[in-house]
């Protein structure tokens, strides 16, 4: 009897501890919507759509998104270029060509790269590799969306490295046995057989990688010089959605127009992100299927 | 089929050491879900404890201050002094920027205020909405200083200079002496009290051009200027004398035909410097009990030498 009861006390505060999650999440989305949702009423959403981010003037406070929301993109897609490769190669060799004992080195220190503290790896970046862009393109400054690309790119890696090589790994060994068989060598299998089996993992492990590089602040806000320019060309600055949320949030006026546009800013994060994980949710599921 | 049942044998060892791994997992998982636990649980228990009781008048022993990230080291040096002379009263200094001061003293989280600018009239309304009555008191002054890379020729420019390199993108350096290239323009972000007082002392309330970069913290801009030979950007003068060998200070002219002086604490304080500003503690209501003696001691000849030992210059 008495046992009953102590189970059913720990089922019900681990059932608690597990939903405290959700909660979290509806609260997190009513909150942060109830303040932008005074700026829709007050200035209308229509000021969000403009090009031009001033929120401190004396002249016209401006809270035109797009600067902002170009600004992460190319950054996202700059950094997601640079991961593609490095993450699957990297992914592929380990769980296919590398030796147990290259494995056993391997893994741990991609593992490590992901435990740096975001503000760690902005400061390397600052100090080191904004110079060297700097010199190496020729440019006046090395505070350019690539830059914070290349740091986000090293935080993705870790994520994409160990979902992939997970999918990868879990591809049944028939099929390449049945390469195999046919003839195929071992790099035919590989890269005709093997990955394309594991890719809606290797899709998904991308699109988690990318919820992150998109949602990452401090190392971005060091190294991309922050100007809210729309621009195409990584050679130039730009300012991200998290850095402006980062940067202006500490100082602003309890209830403005800008608290409540930095509030909008952060629901447009945030649908990015819930986006960016429901379609990665789904792939994972085909290959947990298939 | 000795090939098959070689990757058959593959397979089950693979297996294996999944299976092995997952008990690993789990067994780190658990590890981690407790201490998790537990931390929340500390968490609790000392935000919990922290909680003081706020007393009014004369018997209050604890003052908070909180705003301006400027002023956190000036506030508590202060704190730290006024503390060994009255051992039984206690400060805490917290930053967040002068803004968040200014929300705190709303809210009536805060009893003083530490900001690097004035009081706004949205902010003001709202606190005369909340029944609190804001009281200004001017602590200290600091001079904001224009800074380039040690290379760069130029070495005084005029208000309207500066005004133009950092509204006007097609200004250039062949403008004001130096070499015909762009003008790398750096500066600190909008939440900055030195961004809004630039803005309002120097660019004459225009806004500052969208290529400027916005730069984090004064370091960062530090850092930049001093390994880029373009730019050019503003700190808080007792940053900028910090950093006299790695970067040059600029001579600023009020307008043409006035002399072009080095910003340091001697032309700051006689305003012959043109770049600098009050440094406020803003209270609800006039000062009283604990807060005013506290207050009294910073505007004190003790309290001022603070002042000139944490790189600001004096009030009086």
């Amino acid at each position: 009897m008495k046992a009953a009861w102590k189970e059913k006390a720990i089922r019900l505060i681990l059932f608690a501890t597990a939903s405290t999650s959700i909660l979290i999440v509806i609260g997190i989305f009513v909150f942060v919507g109830k303040e932008a949702g005074q700026f829709a009423i007050k200035p209308g959403l229509k000021e969000l759509l403009g090009s031009r981010w001033m929120p401190v003037s004396f002249q016209k406070e401006s809270f035109g998104l797009l600067p902002l929301i170009t600004g992460s993109l190319l950054v996202t897609a700059l950094a997601t270029l640079i991961t593609i490769p490095f993450g699957i190669g990297a992914a592929v060799y380990i769980s296919e060509l590398a030796r147990p004992t290259e494995r056993e080195i391997l893994k741990p220190f991609i593992e490590v790269l992901a435990s740096i503290p975001s503000v760690v790896i902005g400061f390397f970046g600052l100090v080191v590799l904004v110079p060297l862009i700097k010199s190496s393109f020729g440019l006046s400054t090395g505070l350019t969306a690539l830059a914070g690309a290349v740091l986000l790119a090293l935080m993705a890696i870790p994520t994409v490295v160990s979902i992939s090589e997970d999918a990868i790994r879990s591809v049944p060994v028939s099929y390449k046995a049945a390469s195999l068989a046919l003839g195929a060598s071992k790099m035919e299998t590989i890269w005709k057989v093997t990955v394309p089996a594991a890719l809606p993992g290797i899709v998904a492990a991308i699109m988690l990688g990318i919820g992150r590089v998109i949602g990452e602040t401090m190392a971005v806000m060091m190294v991309t010089g922050n100007a809210a320019v729309i621009t195409a060309s990584p050679f130039d600055s730009v300012r991200t959605m998290t850095a402006t949320i980062a940067a202006e949030m500490g100082e602003v006026a309890f209830g403005s127009t800008h608290y409540r546009a930095l509030f909008c800013v952060g629901i447009v994060l945030l649908l990015a992100t819930f986006g960016l994980n429901i379609i990665a949710q789904k792939f994972l599921k085909k290959y947990r299927m298939g | 089929m000795p090939v098959e049942i070689l990757l058959e044998l593959k397979r089950k060892r693979i297996i294996g050491e999944k299976i092995k791994m997952n008990e690993k997992a789990e067994k780190i998982t658990r590890k981690i879900f407790f201490s998790a636990v537990t931390f929340v649980i500390g968490l609790m228990l000392i935000s919990g404890c922290s909680r003081h009781e706020d007393s009014t008048g004369s018997e209050q022993r604890f003052i908070t201050i909180k705003g301006s990230d400027t002023m956190v080291h000036l506030a508590s040096s202060w704190a730290e002094t006024f503390m060994t002379q009255n051992p039984d009263i206690e400060i805490s200094v917290t930053g967040g920027g002068s803004g968040t001061g200014i929300a705190a003293l709303l809210n009536g989280t805060t009893d003083i205020c530490a900001a690097s600018r004035k009081i706004k009239n949205k902010e003001l309304e709202l606190a005369l909405q909340k029944n609190i009555h804001p009281h200004e008191i001017a602590v200290a002054k600091d001079g904001i200083a224009v800074v380039v890379h040690p290379d760069n020729p130029v070495k005084e420019l005029t208000l309207e200079h500066l005004s133009k390199i950092f509204t006007d993108k097609s200004f250039r350096w062949s403008d004001v002496g130096g070499a015909n290239e762009e003008i790398l323009v750096l500066s600190r972000e909008s939440s900055s009290g030195t961004y809004v007082f630039f803005q309002e002392m120097v660019l004459k309330k225009q806004d500052f051009m969208q290529n400027a970069k916005l730069m984090p913290a004064t370091s960062a801009i530090i850092q930049s200027v001093s390994t880029d030979k373009l730019a050019i950007g503003y700190v808080g003068l007792g940053y900028a004398l910090a950093a006299k060998d790695k970067v040059k200070i600029i001579a600023v002219k009020a307008d043409d035909n006035s002399p072009a002086v080095m910003p340091s604490d001697q032309t700051v304080k006689t305003g012959q410097y043109p770049i600098a500003r009050p440094l406020f503690m803003y209270l609800n209501g006039e000062p009283q009990g604990t807060v005013k003696k506290f207050t009294d001691f910073c505007l004190s000849a003790a309290g001022q030498a603070v002042v000139t030992d944490t790189g600001y210059v004096t009030i009086r």
